[in-house]
């Protein structure tokens, strides 16, 4: 029920759609509601179940693919992440929808979104997860191109889902190798089937690597992120949720539920922790130079999964990247919101360098920024810093130049988070917008509210020990030495305090550094392989078919039936008559034939 | 169940829809009392023809033929109910129209194939006259070229079947496909593996395997939306139903003998064909192309030779019938509304259509093979087959590559898919005459294509009320 509620409104809101705005949110938000509800009892309670339903596909031993529902401790702990967040951003959309078009197309997509999240969160094997998966990546392209009319929605739309199924390509291909190798889809058998793949260990990571370029799709990881940053056209709350908080981390989730069968690749391993400490620190970067307060956050988020997916090479058990989703999807969120609470009340302006001074003007925008702010930086006693620690650790134990690019990574993330900061919410208004600015109603406030104590609290010992212990204990090998810790926290001043100096009372941007500001070029050399190389291949594919294939071949055949004869000229003539003369003709003729050989 | 609705008088649209729902209606009737635990042919008529050849016209109905009928009725009562009012003598198109769904009703119910390929004649005739006459464009050129192809496909085919004939043990030539098999089975019955490669080009050109594809897209573009749903939906399908009915199941040695043939050609289909789509400028190009480049997945179902494979590709025929049904009749209401289908003086629609551009938003989200549509599990199920087949029983390279290939076209397809649904209905709108006063859909258009939608998400949830028919086939 926690499952189909979304669904089921998600349904009932298409059919009704148009009629009453009030009655398609109030089904979503009733939906969201129960599924929350549901979540926490399932936590509460803490028991595995397995729920078998019927099967989609049957073919005996060969395959077999039930719909099929796995409750386990990972699986408690993300329902109630992403039930409780939905939550929060399907009331706070109450607020910031009111004014825009298309209101309950808006909330259809949400409560859909939210029923294919939960279909990844419980599948209990890999093609039912593939299925959500691709479920979540549609909803995902629906709500970014929620303003249709606007080009650059429309085409971030497009992009998202196409980058996604180049990321899907091969995580099917993965899925096809790990069900010829080991028999079987489903996770419980796939994770303990490690002892086949002892004398292949080159096949095991191969098929590994290709279930990884799913998650490198979804969340976003090098080099398949540039969808993420241009998917901020949709609605705020969306890429709140989505492309912050849950959806993006689906990847790092997939990790997570085939952990102990990855645990057994070293090499796999190695793979993704390159690529992901290749991300965290590269989008750090970038992040430091973009002026669109959603940009920075977005690049943000690649930086943060970068570091998720870092944590599933180097740790020992799957609750450190786990830990560390569960404390970003609050604080990311957050951050997220109160964007979207500076948006609107800036008139959709979202240039932080037309911003400036709202702190005065709206006082729990700021402090609830605050909370979300330090808990991303790492700020010792904020949660960040918690799950973000372990991971260090963890990377300092494993491998020494991946453990400096993610502290590098980490004194950069202070420091674009702080430049935000300072840039929009300090020093004088530098536009209209800004010097009138207001603060949001209490629909929108009191999820920024509500996000802000877990955005502080969410890392703290006691919390963890509930929400992330029960998911495997992460013990380091050896003891780390003490000034790891106190290098991270250096790093962490390090960063904020040079923002601090350097864009104080700023007026421009005192730093301009166009590789960064310009993603590395990543984009343009895409844009530009997709127009020459892809477009080139395309063009000359279809000038073959034109001129050569079709033109050559029936040119040829045509000329060869005109030289027949001009008996065949009654084909074109074009009536029946002489159409069913002919077919009568012909089968008298082969029957004819057939008799004589008879 | 034989064909019964020809004669045609007083309102001929209405007789036509008539028809074609009972039609439809006896379908599902015959679908839901096919007795699952016995299997094979049942209904089954015969009547003696020419005793001296063993010729007999015999009609029943296994699992894939039920499948296909249900397919053919679909399309057919869909693409009547949808069809515009027609200036030039409606009482022809419409019989047009019926001949082509009553041929294929007959050519999917044979048994003999001698009448398997009569009726198919019979269907594909009136589709070269409806180029001809309703057509749009440079239709003369389309018919003249669709008549090449198709018939040149259809005479190779019929020379293979009376080759198969006659290569049969003298005393037991049959056209009868249940004692062609036994005979096979017995080793009474060698066809030669020429025939096989015979029955291939004939029946591959019918589905516009590559190199034969060249007359799709004129004829889909030329022809009116309701013919050319009638033959991408149904008709091509018929070389494909050929190939599964009785050619692998004849001839298992040449097959596998000449799997790397059939495997290159149908991975040209599908990344060849794919990047020729993806360079279209205009919609009825497109998916014209589309659908030539989904026949190679297909194919890939058909050369895996187990049940996934096979059960796949029938499931998958199902949803591309549907589904491409289901576009050109979309394209066909939009064509009547703009007059252009050319992407750069569209854009934008969205505003002023959304029920059609809702309705086009699931059609492309079912083509490029969204989970919950029948074309994902039939993509699924080939895609399992044909692994299963290049790992276990060949290990063969070019097995491996076709398979990469086409899970590679899902990409492809969304590209092209999405690009033109962008381009189509979302952006500014145009400020061109040609889209300013552009209406939603009527319902005549409305509800057949919900039709097809629903059943495509129907057999896309519950892809087994299919599959437990399909599987009986191929047991």
């Amino acid at each position: 029920m926690v499952y189909l509620a979304p669904l089921v409104a998600a349904v009932l809101i298409l059919f009704a759609a148009g009629c009453c705005k009030r009655v398609s949110a109030s089904l979503a938000i009733g939906s969201v509601l129960i599924s929350c509800a549901g979540s926490w009892v399932l936590f509460l309670q803490g028991t595995d179940l397995m729920v078998s339903g019927m099967t989609w596909m049957d073919f005996g031993k060969v395959l077999t693919i039930p719909i099929g529902m796995n409750i386990d401790a990972l699986t408690r702990t993300m329902m109630v992440v992403v039930t409780s967040i939905a939550t929060l951003v399907f009331t706070y959309s109450l607020g910031y929808m009111r004014e825009e078009e298309g209101y309950c197309r808006y909330f259809a997509g949400l409560s859909f979104f939210l029923f294919s999240m939960l279909g990844i969160v419980v599948a209990s094997n890999f093609v039912m997860l593939f299925i959500n998966w691709e479920l979540v990546g549609f909803s995902s392209y629906l709500l970014i191109m929620h303003f249709f009319e606007k080009p650059a929605a429309a085409d971030a739309g497009k992009q998202a889902f196409i980058v996604n199924r180049l990321g899907d390509f091969g995580l099917f291909l993965g899925i096809l190798l790990l069900w010829i190798a080991t028999g079987s889809l489903s996770f419980e058998t796939i994770n303990k089937a490690s002892s086949l793949f002892t004398d292949h260990p080159a096949l095991l990571a191969v098929a590994l690597l290709l279930v990884f370029c799913g998650t490198v799709g979804k969340s976003a990881q090098f080099p398949l992120h540039v969808w993420l940053p241009n998917s901020m056209e949709g609605p705020t709350p969306v890429s709140s949720l989505l492309h912050a908080a849950t959806m993006v981390a689906a990847g790092v989730y997939m990790l997570a539920r085939i952990f102990p069968l990855l645990h057994c690749s070293p090499m796999a391993r190695e793979g993704i922790m390159w690529i992901g400490a290749i991300t965290a620190l590269m989008a750090a970067l970038m992040a430091t130079q973009q002026n669109d307060f959603k940009k920075v956050l977005a690049y943000s988020t690649i930086s943060q999964l970068g570091y998720m997916v870092t944590a599933v090479g180097v740790a020992s058990s799957a609750s450190v990247p786990m830990f560390h989703l569960f404390t970003h999807a609050f604080f990311k969120c957050l951050l997220f919101l109160t964007a979207g609470s500076v948006m609107v009340s800036m008139h959709h302006e979202l240039d932080i360098w037309k911003m400036g001074g709202l702190r005065k003007r709206m006082p729990i925008t700021f402090v609830t920024f605050l909370c979300g702010m330090l808990a991303l930086a790492g700020a010792p006693f904020f949660s960040g810093s918690f799950s973000k620690d372990l991971i260090m650790k963890f990377a300092f134990q494993e491998n020494k130049i991946v453990f400096w690019m993610i502290v590098i990574a980490a004194a950069f993330t202070a420091f674009y988070i702080t430049r935000v900061c300072m840039v929009a919410f300090f020093g004088k208004p530098r536009s209209e917008h800004a010097a009138m600015a207001l603060e949001s109603p209490l629909v929108m406030t009191a999820p920024l509210i509500l996000l802000s104590i877990p955005a502080v609290f969410s890392g703290y010992p006691w919390v963890e020990h509930i929400f992330i212990t029960p998911l495997g204990s992460a013990s380091l090998l050896q003891e780390t030495p003490a000034y790891v810790e106190w290098l991270f926290i250096s790093f962490f001043i390090l960063g904020t305090v040079g923002a601090i100096l350097l864009y104080r009372n700023a007026t421009q941007d005192p730093v301009v550094i166009p590789f960064f500001a310009q993603r590395f070029y990543i984009d343009n050399l895409y844009e530009w392989c997709v127009q020459k190389i892809q477009g080139g291949v395309a063009n000359l594919a279809a000038f073959f078919d034109r001129w050569i294939v079709d033109a050559f071949l029936v040119q040829g055949i045509a000329s060869l039936v005109w030289s027949i004869g001009f008996v065949l000229r009654f084909l074109q003539v074009g009536s029946l008559q002489i159409y069913t003369l002919f077919l009568g003709a012909g089968v008298i003729f082969l029957v004819t034939l057939l008799l004589r050989i008879h | 169940m034989a064909v019964f609705f020809i004669a045609l008088g007083g309102p001929a649209r209405f007789t036509a829809l008539l028809a074609t729902g009972l039609n439809l209606l006896l379908t599902l009737f015959l679908f839901a009392r096919y007795d699952q635990l016995i299997g094979g042919w049942q209904y089954v008529r015969e009547m003696a023809v020419l005793p001296q050849l063993r010729l007999n016209f015999s009609l029943g109905a296994d699992g894939l033929s039920l499948t296909m009928l249900l397919l053919t009725t679909l399309v057919s009562f869909a693409a009547i109910w949808t069809a515009p009012k027609i200036e030039r003598s409606p009482q022809l198109f419409y019989c047009c129209l019926l001949l082509i769904s009553g041929g294929l009703v007959g050519a999917f119910s044979s048994i003999d194939l001698f009448f398997l390929y009569g009726f198919h004649e019979i269907a594909l005739i009136p589709v070269f006259i409806m180029i001809g006459i309703w057509g749009s464009g440079d239709r003369q050129r389309a018919a003249w070229k669709a008549t090449l192809y198709l018939g040149a496909g259809s005479f190779l085919v019929l020379l293979g079947i009376v080759a198969l004939y006659l290569s049969g043990p003298a005393g037991l030539r049959s056209f009868d496909v249940r004692s062609l098999l036994e005979m096979a089975q017995s080793d009474l019955f060698h066809p030669a593996s020429w025939i096989y490669l015979l029955l291939l080009a004939g029946l591959g050109t019918l589905v516009s395997l590559f190199p034969f594809h060249s007359w799709a897209p004129s004829t889909y573009s030329s022809a009116p939306p309701s013919t050319a749903m009638l033959h991408a939906g149904v008709l091509k399908k018929f070389g494909l139903y050929g190939l599964l009915r009785f050619v692998l199941p004849l001839f298992p040695e040449a097959v596998t003998q000449f799997s790397t043939l059939l495997l290159a050609l149908l991975t040209c289909n599908i990344l060849y064909i794919g990047y020729v789509t993806m360079a279209q400028r205009r919609l009825d190009w497109t998916l014209a192309y589309s659908s030539v480049m989904h026949m190679g997945t297909i194919f890939l179902g058909l050369a895996s030779m187990n049940m996934m494979g096979l059960s796949g590709a029938g499931l998958f025929m199902f949803g591309h019938g549907l589904s491409i049904a289901l576009l050109l009749a979309l394209c066909g209401a939009l064509k009547r509304r703009t007059t252009t289908l050319e992407y750069h003086e569209l854009g934008g629609l969205a505003k002023l259509t959304p029920r059609l551009s809702l309705l086009f938003g699931f059609a492309t989200m079912a083509s490029l093979g969204l989970p919950g549509f029948t074309n994902f599990a039939g993509e699924v199920l080939i895609f399992f087959g044909a692994t299963a087949t290049a790992v276990i029983d060949h290990g063969s390279l070019p097995f491996i590559v076709a398979t990469i290939a086409a899970v590679w076209g899902v990409v492809i397809s969304s590209i092209y898919m999405l690009r033109a649904y962008r381009a189509v209905f979302f952006g500014a709108l145009r400020e061109t005459a040609r889209c300013a006063a552009v209406q939603d859909l009527r319902p005549f258009e409305f509800l057949p294509a919900s039709l097809l939608i629903v059943c495509l998400l129907v057999t896309g949830i519950f892809p087994k009320l299919l599959l437990k028919m399909l599987t009986l086939a191929f047991s």
